[in-house]
């Protein structure tokens, strides 16, 4: 056999590899979909330079910071309006929002459905592991009924979200859910969400072992996964009211909206440009008002 | 000869098991050998049946394994393309 | 550092008569600001509706956000991808805005805020005036951190201690807060905006060294440490997580210790530097009235009723509410028999006073609840009472 040079792992120069081992437990899904998001930004050939990550709290949350991208971890539910004004100040950015379930839902609904509506150029990749899972796993809106957890011990009876059909609601134009099992096709779908002007969201389930595996004796990360093979259904285009979970039962994954809207910017631009005429001076993209000399700098 | 190889960075691995599951081709098993902090770390039982796909990697949720394509020694690359070769000509 | 002059595009180099919300918008873009976030409230939603109608001029973007929590943090979105950027409330909003607040002093992120005080607590007065968030703006987020505030007493102050802010906001790398009042909001007067060569503007100090040099914490000798933007391939990672040099989370008690002790240095080690005050006649004063904002305007006419009744007293006016002057307060205090501290709250301002006097003098403080000025009557009375 002669000697070949092993390549590295394709996913290394996208880590900050003095901070591995990362913190997320053996069998959480949040690693995987990592892999899936790099594989994505090297199929897309997105310029890197201009990339810019924005988590907020939670186990995804701590995405931002193992990433080797400009990361931002920001507060509790407020990723969304951080990315808005990163990138209506440099409009040259491709800002994703990369967070969790409660994170987005709970605490950040209120801005995630204003940027939907607004469809403000964002990435939105929430994992969807349908528990707070950082501070020790309680209820979240997303927790399906009847599940133990922490602030929920004799089962949860509230009725949880449909993401995929609240997001579409607000106005996304791009709408999907995948499971941490679909590592292709949920590579696939952050390619073609990043590829896409407007407000994406894919929507990822993925597992908690420690917390809403155990307290539920569903097992570890691994029978998750296998749950996941067993009762997802691929669905593309199925109406987003139809995919709501329910605890162990039928998984509805796919691509369920890819429509035209125009995008925030373009809308302010063109209005404005209509309103002021020559008047209308556009936001420049680089180096404006910082009292720096920049050439093509009108200020 | 395999197609692929699996590259195991040992220390990183906290043995969940989804590499092993989901590897297409069975190619690996959790080993008895522990890391440093105490996980059984994978290995490649029937590695000669690894096809490089990197299912593995996509699955590993702590950047822990990835597999590659090997490259094709002269003789295998020959044979490619005279397959290739009467393809195109038939 | 060197400083830079404003840019002509944006300074309306003249004379104006507009009121101190309008004048704090022009003084916001004469210092280079081309970003904003808001939420309406009042008396401050002024501010931000002049921006957006000169926004779309000057090349700048104003978004008005769903809410304060959301106003507060898409500002510093804009401020690492780049430009400058404020916000605008009052009270309610101004508690909403703590946690970011915090944020941003944590990630010493350079901001401008504007609160345009009103009565409280709660919903208040929305439309009338008070000073009662002057302890809020030091101590209002949680934790241990420092931060710049500053008082202006007329329309013309609003624009130039707006262009100060944005300056000691990049100066120190630190949130920077602009405290006025609704009576200053809405006052109407005389506003001279210079030529822009005549305006300093403090740019942000970007980095120029090289991507395996940088560190985005790191201090320089000021114990501030140099800014980055995204999408100039730093890869920089922001946290509101305790943190090393590099940004990347530190959750020890070592690096917790030397973290905050440095935020909280940046500001105390150049206080001296940053603090601005307006003293009169404290020479020979037997009495000196310490206020700020729209009460030492009150109190100037209070201070000339009791000169007229041949009472020693001088005047010390607060610019800068924080860092407190505590020093040059102490040492007034040496020397005269009291201090009368008249504020539009029940207390806030008068406690920083009392601490620096440090029992050498009474402190004599001239309350009120909110919802108008002074009586300059009120004031007198203490002023009597203090040299009796």
């Amino acid at each position: 056999m002669s000697t070949t040079l092993v390549p590295i792992n394709p996913v290394e120069p996208f880590l900050r590899t003095e901070r591995m081992p990362h913190i997320w437990c053996p069998g959480c899904g949040i690693g995987t979909t990592v892999n899936c998001f790099t594989r994505a930004l090297i199929d897309s050939k997105v310029d890197l330079k201009n990339l810019a990550v924005v988590s907020g709290i939670g186990c995804t949350g701590r995405v931002a910071g193992y990433t080797n991208l400009d990361s931002f971890h920001t507060t509790h539910g407020r990723a969304i309006p951080f990315a808005t004004g990163l990138k209506l100040a440099n409009p040259k950015l491709n800002v994703v929002v990369y967070s969790g379930d409660g994170d987005l839902f709970a605490i950040g609904g209120n801005h995630l459905i204003h940027a939907a509506r607004r469809n403000v150029d964002l990435k939105v990749i929430c994992v969807n592991n349908l528990i707070y899972a950082m501070t020790g796993g309680q209820t979240a809106p997303t927790t399906p009924g009847n599940v133990v957890t922490s602030t929920s011990p004799y089962g949860t009876y509230d009725p949880a979200f449909n993401l995929p059909y609240l997001v579409e609601a607000a106005g996304a134009v791009y709408v999907a859910r995948w499971t941490t099992f679909h590592v292709r096709q949920l590579a696939k779908s952050m390619q073609e969400m990043f590829a896409k002007k407007g407000f994406g969201f894919i929507e990822v389930l993925s597992p908690c072992p420690t917390l809403y595996q155990r307290r539920n004796k569903m097992g570890d990360g691994l029978d998750a996964m296998k749950d996941y093979k067993r009762n997802s259904k691929i669905r593309p285009g199925c109406p987003t009211s139809e995919v709501g979970l329910v605890k162990e039962g039928e998984i509805i994954v796919g691509k369920f909206v890819d429509r035209e809207r125009p995008e925030f910017m373009d809308m302010m631009k063109a209005h404005l440009s209509q309103s002021l005429g020559e008047k209308y001076v556009q936001p420049n993209e680089c180096e404006s008002a910082c009292g720096e000399e920049v050439p093509q700098c009108s200020l | 000869m395999p197609r692929g190889a699996v590259s195991i960075h040992v220390e990183r691995c906290k043995a969940c098991g989804f590499c092993v599951e989901f590897c297409p081709t069975h190619v690996l098993a959790l080993s008895s050998a522990f890391n440093s902090k105490g996980y059984h770390p994978p290995h490649a039982v029937e590695p000669e049946k690894c096809s490089g796909c990197d299912l593995c990697g996509m699955f590993c949720p702590d950047f822990a394994i990835y597999g590659y394509r090997l490259p094709k020694t002269p003789a295998e690359a020959k044979e490619t393309k005279e397959a290739d070769d009467a393809n195109d000509n038939g | 550092m060197p400083t830079t002059t404003a840019d002509p595009v944006g300074v309306l180099t003249g004379s104006h008569f507009i009121d101190g919300d309008h004048a704090a918008c022009e003084g916001a873009i004469a210092a280079g600001a081309r970003f904003s976030s808001g939420y309406p409230i009042t008396p401050s939603t002024e501010i931000v509706e002049r921006f957006s109608q000169r926004a779309p001029v000057i090349g700048g973007v104003f978004i008005q956000m769903e809410d304060e929590l959301a106003a507060s943090i898409t500002l510093q979105g804009a401020v690492w991808a780049g430009v400058k950027a404020f916000t605008v409330t009052s009270g309610p909003g101004f508690s909403l805005m703590m946690e970011h607040i915090g944020y941003a002093a944590m990630t010493e992120t350079p901001c401008v805020f504007f609160d345009v005080q009103r009565g409280g607590p709660s919903t208040g007065l929305p439309t009338l005036a008070a000073q009662a968030d002057m302890m809020q703006v030091r101590w209002g987020s949680h934790g241990d951190y420092d931060i710049i505030a500053l008082c202006p007493n007329s329309p013309q102050e609003c624009f130039d201690l707006a262009i100060k802010a944005f300056n000691l906001s990049e100066q120190y790398r630190v949130p920077v807060f602009v405290m006025m009042d609704e009576v200053v909001g809405h006052m109407t007067e005389k506003v001279v905006i210079p030529p822009a060569d005549q305006i300093e503007v403090e740019p942000r100090h970007f980095t120029t060294k090289s991507k395996e040099e940088f560190l985005l914490f790191k201090p320089d000798e000021n114990g501030v440490p140099e800014m980055a933007k995204a999408g100039d391939g730093y890869n920089i990672h922001v946290t509101g997580l305790t943190h090393d040099e590099r940004g990347y989370p530190n959750m020890t008690p070592p690096i917790q210790d030397k973290l905050v002790k440095r935020l909280l240095s940046k500001i105390r080690n150049n206080a001296e530097k940053i603090w601005l005050f307006e003293e009169d006649a404290i020479d020979g004063a037997d009495v000196v009235v310490v206020s700020y904002g729209i009460t030492s305007r009150v109190a100037q006419r209070a201070i000339d009723m009791a000169r007229a009744e041949g009472i020693k007293v001088g005047k010390f006016r607060l610019i800068t509410a924080w860092p407190f002057p505590d020093k040059p307060i102490r040492a007034i205090a040496e020397k005269v028999k009291a201090l009368v501290v008249p504020e539009l709250n029940l207390g806030q301002m008068v406690r920083e006073v009392e601490r620096a006097a440090n029992g050498r003098c009474k402190t004599i403080p001239v309350s009120h609840a909110g919802g108008s000025v002074h009586r300059p009557e009120d004031i007198l009375a203490a002023i009597r009472e203090a040299v009796r």
